[in-house]
């Protein structure tokens, strides 16, 4: 008698907690679709289902871009763009429709700019477009990099590779300052270090726009103090910046400072692609200038780093 | 010299094919013997062949071969012999291939055959992670690098080359078709009919094949009076390795690449399987090429699409 009262008892509490958990999963699901929904727009699947068109109905992407994986990566880089450094962007209707050339600054020790001029593109801009970086060419010997690279749409750097994907009508992503730009130290912060004449050479060839973009809070998102060069010779890297704020545990991630990138208007050039390195670097200077008035104008337009 | 002799039609000189036995000499043999006089050279015997066709069950270097081109009534020679075999040592893979083709070409000049087709193969370029994802004709040939059997591949397709420019009165034509699928017993067929495909964990690379009949249809073109010069030979659109798998219905294991690099090598010694470990680069970087020139030039278009190919791998389980 005694253990059957316990039993029903059980049964009892068992009875009412079932819609309990029914109730706060309800509860936890409607959570997380509004956060989603706030984190990654109303019309995420649509921009999901637009780039599948493009890729998966041309009969795939020859470099291996998965829009599966590319979808998830999307997610996480949401937050990011959305929520940790609440981007603003702007002039992203400057970006033409066909094949096109983004020349940004490169900055924040991480390139982090990188993921986020690229969720821009995703998220802000009209039909969404994916943006395709050069990844260094070591990359490609990493296990899960190399196969994670060519499934968002990275690409091993080389101009080939390049040429082709202009030739396709992607969008290609180049940070002609190379290494020496990310890993500024902060009193250098927001000046153009000298451009490579690569991406000039590679525009006149395909005859491809240039947009120059101005990528605005990711210097200050690690404060380096300088390249120990000594570390840096050890460890076989080009730089070993140091960033106080490494050491200090649980803040290794960025300072949430706000992102702001500015498109500008397209850049047209002619000529020969094949031509002297002096002539090309008047055409580069020009395309360095107007990067660097932009960073200007944005930084004068700008109240505070974080908000 | 030798321009006028090559009208299409009523020319009832022979096309010499060498490895003839292989699978793919086989499948050449069979689209061209009704509309073509074939002659066929192998070390192997070929006991199903058509009526219509001269077999020749001799060694390459040997004099006999020479006697088959003597007559000057050979049109063409079609070389498939490339022996590629892991197993052989070293010398004997050189002599075979290496210098019974520098043999062949001496005979083709000397009896003024008018072309001459080298089979070759898009491994000449070799896996690199460096490579561009499409490799034109004048990418360097690197595959000999960590290969010593890919090493023979590149010599015979460079003694090709250099015929192709020092001899102007022979076409000489070089195919460099990419992964080719099918009955064919080559190292990528066979691996995929692997019943659990062993991958390299975290690579995937994008991987280029090519229909056995594709490769067949582009030799035929390779045979048009006219044609001359090296030509990749791509197949359907690339697809990533494991989505390949995931077409043909495969399980797979992935692998770490050091434990699969140790495991296959020991594999190989201990003669369980004929998978060199150097390979596994083909499953872990992309080698892929470029095949407009082939598609511009040779007219040559792959008919077969990629769930073909890859299914032409199992078409012998069932017939």
């Amino acid at each position: 008698m005694e253990s059957r009262n316990a039993l029903a008892r059980l049964a009892d509490v068992a009875g009412n907690a079932v819609p309990l958990a029914e109730r706060l999963r309800a509860a936890a699901r409607r959570a997380t679709d509004e956060l989603k929904t706030r984190l990654l727009g109303r019309d995420f699947e649509q921009r999901a289902a637009i780039l599948k068109e493009r890729y998966v109905d041309m009969g795939g992407d020859p470099f291996g871009f998965d829009v599966a994986t590319a979808r998830h990566a999307a997610m996480v880089v949401a937050f990011f763009h959305r929520m940790y450094f609440r981007t603003e962007v702007f002039g992203i209707g400057n970006v033409p429709s066909g094949r096109v050339l983004l020349v940004a600054n490169h900055s924040g020790q991480v390139p982090i700019d990188a993921a986020i001029v690229g969720s821009s593109m995703f998220f802000d801009s009209n039909p969404p477009r994916v943006v395709r970086a050069m990844v260094d060419r070591w990359t490609a010997t990493l296990p899960f990099v190399s196969a994670f690279f060519n499934r968002v749409g990275q690409v091993v750097g080389v101009p080939e590779n390049a040429r082709r994907l202009l030739e396709m009508g992607e969008v290609l992503l180049a940070f002609p300052e190379g290494i020496r730009g990310v890993s500024k130290p902060f009193d250098r912060r927001y000046q153009l270090e000298p451009f490579g004449l690569g991406f000039m050479r590679l525009a006149i060839e395909t005859n491809t726009p240039i947009v120059p973009v101005a990528v605005i809070g990711a210097e200050e998102q690690y404060v380096s103090l300088g390249n120990i060069k000594w570390a840096a010779r050890l460890l076989d890297i080009p730089v070993f910046p140091l960033v106080p704020q490494m050491f200090v545990p649980g803040a290794q991630m960025p300072l949430p400072t706000r992102y702001r990138v500015h498109f500008g208007e397209p850049m047209s050039f002619q000529g020969g692609a094949d031509d002297d390195d002096t002539v090309l670097a008047e055409k580069v200077w020009l395309v360095r200038q107007t990067i660097s008035d932009m960073l200007r104008r944005g930084l004068a337009a700008r109240r505070s780093v974080f908000l | 010299m030798t321009v006028a002799v090559t009208t299409s039609g009523a020319d009832d000189r022979a096309i010499v094919i060498t490895g003839i036995c292989g699978r793919l000499g086989r499948r050449l043999t069979r689209a061209l013997h009704r509309e073509a006089r074939v002659i066929g050279l192998d070390r192997r015997a070929f006991p199903d062949r058509p009526r219509d066709i001269e077999h020749h069950e001799i060694d390459l270097r040997s004099r006999r071969a020479k006697d088959i081109f003597r007559g000057g009534g050979v049109r063409a020679l079609v070389h498939l012999g490339v022996m590629h075999n892991p197993r052989d040592s070293t010398e004997d893979h050189h002599s075979w291939n290496v210098v019974a083709f520098q043999h062949l070409l001496e005979y083709a000049e000397r009896y003024r055959v008018p072309k001459v087709v080298l089979l070759s193969s898009a491994n000449v370029y070799g896996p690199r992670p460096d490579n561009p994802q499409f490799l034109t004709e004048e990418a360097p040939l690197l595959g000999a690098g960590p290969f010593s059997e890919i090493r023979d591949l590149v010599g015979l397709d460079m003694c090709a080359q250099s015929y192709l420019w020092r001899y102007a009165a022979t076409e000489a034509v070089i195919l460099r078709p990419s992964h080719i699928l099918g009955t064919v017993r080559n190292a990528p067929s066979n691996y995929l009919r692997l019943k659990v495909v062993p991958r390299l964990l975290g690579f995937d690379p994008m991987m280029q094949v090519v229909h056995q009949d594709d490769v067949v249809a582009a030799l035929r073109l390779a045979l048009t009076p006219g044609i001359r010069g090296i030509f990749n030979v791509g197949g359907p659109p690339p697809v990533s390795l494991s989505r390949a798998l995931q077409m043909l219905g495969r399980s797979a294991v992935s692998v770490p690449h050091g434990v699969a690099r140790a495991a296959v090598d020991r594999l190989f010694k201990w003669r369980v399987t004929d998978f060199p470990a150097p390979e596994l680069d083909f499953i872990r970087y992309v080698c892929m090429v470029d095949d407009a020139l082939a598609r511009s030039v040779l007219g040559y278009r792959p008919k077969h699409d990629l769930l073909e190919t890859l299914r032409a791998v199992d078409e012998e389980r069932w017939v």
